[in-house]
């Protein structure tokens, strides 16, 4: 058995930081995404309503959508910085696949969805096959 | 109410998120790789790009992508819109292999076949969660008068 060096072992935890971070910020946002757009309401009533302009107002005066945007930003920058360390092989499937989960997990207990037998397989089967085709 | 089945326009919506993000992050990814090196020194180069054609029609790709997101996010649930839209992988892939050409290896096949039928599964169920206010507010006030106790 070969025991890791100490630098390696450093790479691997530092490379999981990255990939830790991108995947927490993107389902923050996600969900904080999701839970600003229920807030408003179905925005195709909205707009048959009050125009594109009202959908638009409707969207921009919701505070939770900005604290979304503002974690998709630093997910956008996290990746980023993923990319200057590591290679793209790596991060583009691990993070795409890894947020999939996290967004069901997160889903269920923050946003009180109701993820049945179904939308579990679904997101397993969709993780597996990010990570197949990105590899 | 939850919604059992999408209406045609609906489908159109998934559709165009699924079909918007990846072509956006091609067309940058075409743009980005035509121009010379960027350094961190030069900044104000980055603002240049955005008018190049190929990351100019990536970024409205991107504004569209983001558009109908937020639309999807209004009438259905996050764990079913990602997974439902994470067809349009397979559709570069598919692209990839038919228009340009590229080889697709065996592990890349699975992955299309193991999407194709996780958006199934995902699809056939309804795509926003019940909840008991909602369903009390869809109920006709007549009907509640019923119901309640004399």
């Amino acid at each position: 058995m070969t025991i890791p060096s100490p630098a390696s072992l450093t790479g691997f935890w530092a490379a999981a930081a990255m990939i830790a971070a991108i995947v927490l910020c993107s389902t923050t946002g996600e969900v904080l995404t999701a839970a600003a757009m229920k807030s408003v309401g179905d925005l195709d009533e909205i707009r048959a309503h009050s125009g594109l302009t009202g959908a638009i107002h409707a969207v921009l005066t919701c505070p939770l959508f900005f604290a979304g945007v503002g974690f998709l930003a630093l997910a956008f920058f996290s990746l980023l910085f993923a990319l200057n360390h590591l290679n793209l092989s790596l991060v583009a499937p691990a993070s795409a696949s890894l947020t999939l989960v996290t967004n069901a997990i997160a889903g269920k207990i923050f946003l009180k969805e109701n993820v049945d037998r179904r939308r579990w397989t679904a997101a397993v089967l969709v993780c597996i096959g990010v990570y197949l085709l990105a590899h | 109410m939850a919604h059992e089945r999408l209406l045609p326009r609906q489908y159109m919506i998934l559709g165009l998120v699924a079909i918007c993000a990846p072509l956006g992050d091609t067309c940058l990814s075409r743009g980005m790789t035509k121009l010379p090196a960027i350094s961190l020194a030069h900044p104000a180069t980055l603002i240049a790009a955005v008018f190049t054609p190929w990351i100019a029609f990536g970024i409205a790709l991107l504004i569209g992508f983001f558009a109908s997101y937020l639309t999807a996010l209004s009438w259905a649930d996050l764990t079913y819109v990602l997974p439902a839209t994470a067809f349009g992988n397979v559709i570069v892939a598919l692209l990839a292999r038919f228009w340009l050409q590229e080889p697709i290896s065996l592990e890349r096949w699975a992955g299309i076949v193991l999407i194709t039928v996780g958006v199934g599964f995902v699809a056939h169920g309804p795509s926003l969660t019940e909840r008991p206010e909602a369903a009390l507010a869809a109920q006709p006030a007549a009907q509640i008068a019923e119901e309640q106790p004399q």
